[in-house]
């Protein structure tokens, strides 16, 4: 019998919004003791999914139709009290943000000992030691240390591993887990991948697993089901759906995962246009008795050559940000040069500044939420002097380049999708004429078809415009697909340096060799698609 | 057009519109009504409301028409309220603005100069400045919006210190954005609306205070306002009650008005607070 079976599940949004339904007739079964993924793009309603089977829904939604069976045991009538002695009993969950999923006001034994008290009549004693076990099976290194941090006092990857520890308190049948490796590093992604198969394995749990990441599916999974508007459009083993797709949205989906091996390009020889000689970046925090000082860079040496594309990759805290905000001179770094052609980018002043312009991360947060679109385009080039027309007609011309429609310059920002603001962010660096574009991780906020989209426009603009292209991921897929060359950052210092082809075939730095371990599905190649072109 | 349909939504808002309404439709008709002067003498002192149909609203202790006092109060009392307001709003938003933006020592002493007017009894203070400078009509609107700035000053820094690390923020400084344009042009309009919403408020207190000081008999006495009526009503409390009473249904009608007309704007500016 199936741990946990979907029987034709709909579940209806309110009325005006974009479609009518959250989910249509969704229909899997979960066995015992197999890893099962729904994978989809934002808005595909996959994490709705673990909402419906909990009756975690939203207010305003509802479920209409459909059965949600747990050992073939209907739960999706019950009322609240009917599902509180199911959730997290006999279907454990876990977030993907392990900081807000915990509360910062309470240390992790108690709260993993929490789960006991809930839901059964043992001591505190045994409690406690119950927790430690548990804290030990999720390879904590000090459990007993462990149970008495507060959450702040963990990394994100610890903070992950105690979350899985209290889902798993009980011994529930069904772990759903919903992107709980998003807010990760590579390398702490992979250790929790591996954990929660190791304790699917010894314990027989069902887990559903819900990821927008097909390399994450690839690395994991036994059976895959692809969303996409709300339905399930393919199911399947892994091996099927990853390997042979038979649904366009599917094959279109696993068509845009860059590949991890980088395309033959040829030898960029020309003179390097920006080059960072010794930059070295200390934040001091701390009151007058102790001062704490970080080094976010230490002695950092690139050189970016005219025409080219330097990747930097590395985890978080790795000094890759800090580096993009010093050469854009939104930050004073404390020793060190940058140079722009022969120009000390710390003397000069505004004239060579818009000469590097950045686009960022967040695709919400970098464009003025009250400023239209082709204003904020316009912008630059009207604080160079540029009179109001001429900066509207370069926004229109931009808006063009970029693949948006220059009837749109009039819209708000909120009235695009988050593709769209990318573009219009990169519309807005353009506006200036910069010779370097300072790119950091301008497609991890995208899904993955949108992010091949902007990618390819980038490498499409760089080669059009001869831009030189500095570009900040923590993504290796994307890195071999965009960079000629990768520096590797890792505590503010770059460890590694090269070619993008022979670092991907031959890393010779530890720490490269355990990132490139660490990919997702790095042995899954993605089948080649002749009937599915670059759109 | 949204913001309206979302403001029209809520039935308090909608009644402290009307009453504002009612308030500003006295102020303007005051000198088609009552085109003599409100102070000058009118006829026998202390008659009540409806007693004499010339005076539906009844005389004061000295024989002025308080229906005319009221009317023309109404001109005094939004004035006050208005232009102090605009004063507090605008010392509050440039302090909190430079010093949320600017961080550091910036901050430092613009805090503690803003904390130095905030622990005074704001009153207290009022009484300080109007008895050092007089009490013409100027010098107490512009002492009653000194005393209103502190809180609106705290509240466009805490919006500053939030908006200022935006990278849209950043994207403006790589475009080559000066400090000015950051803080007035990008960040400013953002962090406006709770600023907005809290002028309401000052401008209630605001109509207190005034009337706080005619009750004291130390704001300009030559202006018909409602607290200069509320004050000659002080003797004759326990027998013309009325003469007080009056204003004072005038008062409350105006400072409940602008209440629910900032709650209204509050709850249209950010929607999602009000779906609890």
């Amino acid at each position: 019998m199936s741990a946990l079976t979907l029987d034709g599940l709909t579940v209806a949004l309110p009325a005006g919004a974009d479609r009518p339904f959250a989910l249509a007739d969704v229909t899997f079964e979960l066995q015992p003791g197999e890893i099962f993924c729904v994978v989809g793009e934002s808005g595909s309603g996959k994490s709705m999914t673990a909402g419906a089977i909990l009756g975690l829904l939203p207010p305003g939604v509802a479920r209409t139709a459909g059965r949600v069976l747990l050992d073939g045991e209907e739960i999706s009538g019950l009322d609240e009290a009917g599902l509180r002695p199911i959730r997290g009993a006999r279907i454990g969950m876990i977030f993907q943000e392990p900081m807000t999923a915990l509360n910062p006001l309470r240390t992790i034994g108690d709260q993993i000992g929490e789960m006991f008290r809930t839901h059964t009549r043992l001591r505190d004693r045994e409690i406690s030691a119950r927790v430690e076990a548990l804290l030990a099976d999720v390879h904590l290194p000090d459990p007993a240390g462990a149970a008495r941090a507060y959450p702040h006092e963990l990394s994100g990857g610890q903070r992950q591993r105690a979350m899985i520890a209290m889902a798993l308190a009980l011994e529930p049948r069904v772990l759903i887990a919903d992107e709980p490796t998003t807010a990760l590093d590579v390398t702490s992604q992979a250790q929790i991948l591996h954990l929660i198969r190791e304790l699917q394995r010894r314990r027989g749990t069902a887990v559903l697993f819900i990821t927008h990441d097909f390399g994450v599916v690839a690395e994991i999974a036994d059976r895959v089901a692809v969303m996409s508007q709300g339905r399930i459009v393919e199911q399947g083993t892994a091996d099927d759906v990853l390997n042979r797709p038979q649904h366009a949205y599917t094959r279109g989906l696993i068509a845009a995962v860059p590949s991890l091996t980088p395309p033959a390009r040829p030898e960029i020889a020309a003179a390097p246009i920006l080059v960072a000689e010794g930059v070295t970046k200390t934040y001091r925090s701390g009151g007058l008795m102790r001062r704490r000082t970080t080094a976010a860079l230490r002695d950092v040496t690139l050189s970016l050559p005219r025409g080219g594309t330097l990747g930097i990759v590395g985890e978080s805290g790795s000094g890759k940000s800090t580096l993009a905000r010093c050469i854009v001179r939104l930050l004073d770094y404390d020793a060190g040069r940058i140079r722009l052609d022969d120009v000390d980018l710390a003397v000069a002043g505004r004239p060579a500044a818009r000469r590097i312009q950045m686009v960022f991360q967040d695709p919400f947060g970098s464009l003025n939420p009250r400023r239209r679109a082709g204003d904020l385009v316009a912008q630059g080039p009207r604080l160079h002097g540029v009179p109001a027309d001429q900066a509207q007609a370069r926004a229109r011309d931009l808006f063009r380049l970029v693949g948006l429609d220059p009837a749109a310059i009039d819209r708000y920002p909120h009235e695009f999708s988050g593709g769209q603001r990318q573009r219009i962010a990169l519309a807005r660096a353009l506006a200036l004429e910069p010779e370097v574009l300072v790119a950091d991780e301008p497609v991890s906020a995208l899904d993955v078809s949108v992010q091949a989209q902007v990618l390819a426009l980038l490498a499409d603009l760089r080669a059009r415009l001869g831009l030189s292209l500095l570009f900040i991921t923590h993504d290796l897929r994307v890195a071999a697909q965009i960079c000629d060359r990768i520096a590797v950052m890792k505590d503010g210092e770059v460890v590694e340096e090269g070619p993008a082809a022979t670092l991907f075939a031959h890393p010779a730095h530890p720490y490269t060799r355990s990132l490139l371990d660490a990919v997702p599905g790095r042995h899954w190649i993605p089948p080649a698609n002749p009937s599915e072109g670059e759109p | 057009m949204d913001f309206l349909r979302r403001y029209l939504a809520s039935p308090p808002a909608v009644i402290g519109l009307v009453l504002l309404a009612l308030v500003l439709a006295m102020a303007a008709s005051a000198d088609l009504l009552f085109p003599r002067d409100p102070l000058g003498l009118a006829g026998r002192p202390l008659q009540w409301p409806l007693a004499n149909p010339r005076f539906w609203l009844g005389t004061d202790n000295m024989g002025r028409d308080i229906a005319a006092q009221v009317f023309h109060g109404a001109r005094i009392s939004l004035l006050i309220a208005l232009v102090s307001t605009a004063l507090a709003i605008v010392i509050g938003v440039v302090v909190g603005a430079v010093a949320g933006f600017y961080g550091g020592i910036v901050d430092d002493v613009l805090m503690r100069v803003t904390e130095a007017f905030q622990i005074l009894p704001n009153f207290l203070l009022l009484l300080v400045l109007v008895a050092v400078f007089g009490s013409t009509l100027t010098t107490v609107t512009i002492a009653i919006g000194i005393v209103s700035w502190p809180a609106s000053a705290r509240l466009t820094r805490a919006e500053f210190l939030s908006l200022r690390n935006r990278d849209f923020v950043a994207a403006c400084r790589g475009l080559g954005m000066g400090d000015a344009r950051l803080i007035f042009a990008e960040i400013l309009p953002n962090a406006l609306p709770p600023v907005i919403v809290y002028a309401g408020v000052i401008m209630a207190v605001a109509i207190l205070l005034e009337s706080a000081l005619a009750f004291l008999s130390l704001s300009d006495p030559n202006v018909p306002s409602w607290g200069n009526l509320i004050g000659a009503g002080r003797s004759v409390l326990r027998t013309q009650w009325y003469v007080s009473a009056i204003p004072g249904v005038a008062i409350l009608v105006t400072v409940l008005a602008v209440s629910l007309v900032g709650q209204g704007l509050n709850d249209a500016l950010n929607p999602r607070l009000r779906r609890r």
